[in-house]
């Protein structure tokens, strides 16, 4: 006997219901009860879910079908997804692969000095790039390097996407109320939702072996900072000067290149700051799902309990970290410091 | 009478979203507290009937609050009425397209602001030649004008610093430069010196009246300081809560305030720095001239400058000369009578 039969007599629908104790497929609880040769004696009254409801009443699911369904429904949709994203992203697969492939056979000494060079030109700061040079020398001292700079190219192609798609889609924001009103609670949804749950629907999706699957969830995860700082940076642009650009006749395309997207440069910026950091989160956790880098060996410390190889990988992570951060924000300070106010 | 520069009339701005619903309220004497009050519009403007003339300095003065950013950004159409029509040299601004409004705003009027506005990323050089630039005009050109009025405005040398580095006065310079390299017959001036010191202040207006000497620009030049609006103002027009309490000459307005609101405005002033010998002599009748007369002034003496001469002497009268020719006399006991407000505006009153 059921806790609920009495509830669904009494609503008079034992019959639509069905007869309770026909032999359909029974909860993992169930199986578990009758094995051990006994009535499944739950607690005085137990909670009102699925599988509780469904002891009493046949024609109610169990969560399993639930789950099941959200699968089947999946599968169902999976063809027509895949025909159409798999065009539109394949692109993405390309450039992950160009980049990776042309990070690992550029010569280190080509390669070092360039990005010696890089961050000289964005920071214009000796510090900071004295820091870089010495930082990447000590990855390369422990034959770290070839990793660092596969994570570092993964890095490039999804932040260049992410300020690609993300600065514009800002600028859309910026301008109507509406498109913004709907765009944030996508945004926020990024954020909030961990990020192993995003993984599951792309794993579906697309096959483990493609690099767009983890370009796509570091993409997602990472852009929301350079859209919401691109829409905010516009947002607060000055309106005394957007009303003299107005008053001296300026398009709305004068206005935005000449006026509001300089004007909100330092904001951008530190959307794209974010961003970088926020990849680089991403890409460790995207290892899971076959991203090739310094991400792999932190998963090889933690799966094989190879303790040193996690902890090298690691601090591998935070120099990486602590370069693109200091180098980033060097130009953002750069950036901001013609702009001062009295 | 030639057709006005530019000519607003029955110009009426209601803020909110049924403002064409509420006009009528306002045409029918509603005031601006009554319909906040009852419907929850602000009454920004309300029936403005305003000529301004090519060539003349229009000031529209009035405290805090009382439209006067609003009236001036109506010409731009910066802000859309609620009714009325502005026309610029002939011209139905609000029968403008889109591009027809933007080229208006390019090639008619330029606006100086008093927060400066300017492009704090550009240099100098570049924010004075903005105008030409947004027109499509080429880079030396733009910067060949933009360094002509930045000279003609005292900022040579500075071309190539960023506004920051530079004091207001100077900002507000490079924004008078940048309004004249649009090169517009017309140019807003919304509050454009309120923002800076009364010395640099008082250096800004003797700027702007030497280059006015030279370039007879159609000015509309915003202000709450009355000073600073006797100085300027060829026309004056004094508006309250939305509309236009009097308007014109000034010395007029002075000598005949129609308003306790005015009459407590004009009050406060120095009346006799600012009030000049022409609005107060008696005209020649007929050509007799006073034998006593002590001696021979100029109508656009300053009534100060008159004290001054006469030594305080309430007894002199002297005769009045426009240029060559006399227009009439002095006396000194009218002068100082004139310095009273309350005395003058009664005497003002009996005469008209
Ligand atoms: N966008 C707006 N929405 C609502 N009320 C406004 C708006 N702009 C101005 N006002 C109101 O209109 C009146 C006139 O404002 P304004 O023209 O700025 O005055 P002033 O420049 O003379 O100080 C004020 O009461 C102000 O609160
Ligand atoms: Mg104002």
């Amino acid at each position: 006997m059921a806790f609920y039969d009495k509830l669904f007599s009494a609503l008079g629908l034992s019959e639509w219901c069905g007869t309770s104790d026909d032999k359909a497929p029974l909860s993992l609880a169930d199986l578990a009860a009758q094995a051990g040769g006994e009535e499944a004696s739950g607690p005085l009254m137990p909670i009102p879910s699925f599988d509780n409801l469904h002891e009493s009443c046949n024609r109610i699911w169990q969560s399993r079908d639930v789950t099941n369904g959200i699968e089947e429904g999946f599968l169902a949709a999976k063809p027509v997804l895949k025909t159409v994203l798999d065009p539109i992203t394949q692109p993405l697969s390309w450039m992950l692969d160009g980049a990776l492939w042309l990070f690992e056979a550029m010569p280190w000494f080509i390669m070092v000095p360039l990005l010696v060079a890089i961050s000289w030109y964005a920071s214009r700061s000796r510090p900071v790039t004295i820091f870089v040079a010495v930082s990447i020398m000590l990855l390369a001292l422990v034959d770290h390097y070839d990793v660092a700079m596969q994570t570092l190219s993964i890095i490039f192609v999804c932040t260049t996407i992410s300020v690609l798609f993300g600065v514009p889609i800002g600028i859309a924001m910026s301008k109507s109320d509406r498109f913004q009103k709907s765009v944030v609670p996508l945004l926020d949804l990024l954020q909030t939702l961990p990020t192993f749950v995003y993984l599951i629907p792309l794993i579906f999706l697309f096959s483990v072996t493609e690099s767009k699957l983890y370009g796509i969830a570091i993409i997602l995860y990472a852009i929301v900072p350079v859209i919401r700082l691109t829409d905010l940076g516009i947002r607060l642009v000055d309106r005394d000067v957007i009303e003299a650009a107005n008053a001296f006749g300026m398009n709305d395309r004068q206005k935005l290149v000449r006026v509001q997207l300089p004007l909100a440069l330092p904001n951008i910026m530190a959307g794209i700051n974010q961003t970088i950091m926020m990849s680089l989160a991403m890409v460790v956790i995207a290892s899971l799902v076959s991203a090739p880098g310094l991400g792999v060996n932190v998963l090889r410390g933690i799966r094989n309990l190879e303790l040193g190889v996690g902890i090298v990988a690691g601090i591998g992570i935070v120099l990486l970290a602590v370069i693109l951060d200091r180098v980033s924000k060097a130009a953002l300070t750069r950036v901001d410091k013609t702009q001062v106010k009295h | 009478m030639t057709q006005p520069m530019v000519r607003l009339s029955g110009l009426y701005k209601i803020f909110g979203a049924r403002d064409k619903d509420v006009l009528h309220h306002v045409q029918d004497g509603m005031g601006k507290e009554e319909l906040l009050a009852q419907h929850g519009h602000v009454l920004g403007l309300n029936n403005i009937n305003i000529d301004m003339q090519a060539g003349e300095i229009t000031v529209v003065m009035g405290l805090s609050g009382s439209g006067k950013s609003t009236l001036i950004r109506h010409l731009n159409r910066l802000i859309e009425p609620t009714a009325g029509e502005i026309i610029v040299q002939g011209e139905d601004v609000m029968q403008l397209s889109e591009d027809g409004l933007r080229h208006a705003r390019q090639e008619k009027m330029s606006m100086v602001f008093q927060k400066f506005a300017l492009l704090p990323h550009k240099t100098v050089l570049k924010n004075a030649g903005m105008p030409l630039s947004v027109r499509g005009e080429d880079e030396t050109t733009c910067d060949r004008e933009a360094a002509k009025w930045l000279e003609r405005v005292g900022l040579s040398g500075f071309e190539n610093h960023y506004p920051a580095q530079l004091s207001g006065g100077m900002q507000q310079r490079v924004g008078i430069a940048r309004a004249l390299t649009a090169n517009t017959p017309i140019m807003l001036m919304d509050e454009a010196f309120s923002a800076l010191d009364p010395l640099i202040r008082t250096d800004m207006q003797d700027l702007l009246l030497e280059l006015q000497k030279e370039l007879h620009k159609t000015i509309i030049f915003i202000t709450h300081d009355l000073d600073e609006a006797l100085k300027l103002a060829d026309h004056l027009v004094i508006l309250k809560d939305g509309f236009v309490v009097q308007q014109g000459e000034p010395q007029h307005i002075l000598l005949n305030p129609n308003d306790p609101y005015i009459e407590d405005f004009v009050s406060d002033i120095n009346r006799a720095r600012v009030l000049r010998v022409r609005s107060i002599m008696t005209p020649l009748d007929g050509g007799k001239v006073p034998k006593d007369a002590h001696g021979e002034v100029d109508v656009n003496d300053t009534l100060e400058s008159m004290i001054a001469r006469s030594g305080g002497d309430t007894s002199h009268a002297y005769v009045v000369k426009d240029g060559e020719q006399t227009v009439g006399t002095l006396d000194m006991t009218e002068l100082v009578r004139a310095l009273v407000p309350r005395v003058a505006s009664e005497a003002g009153a009996r005469q008209s």
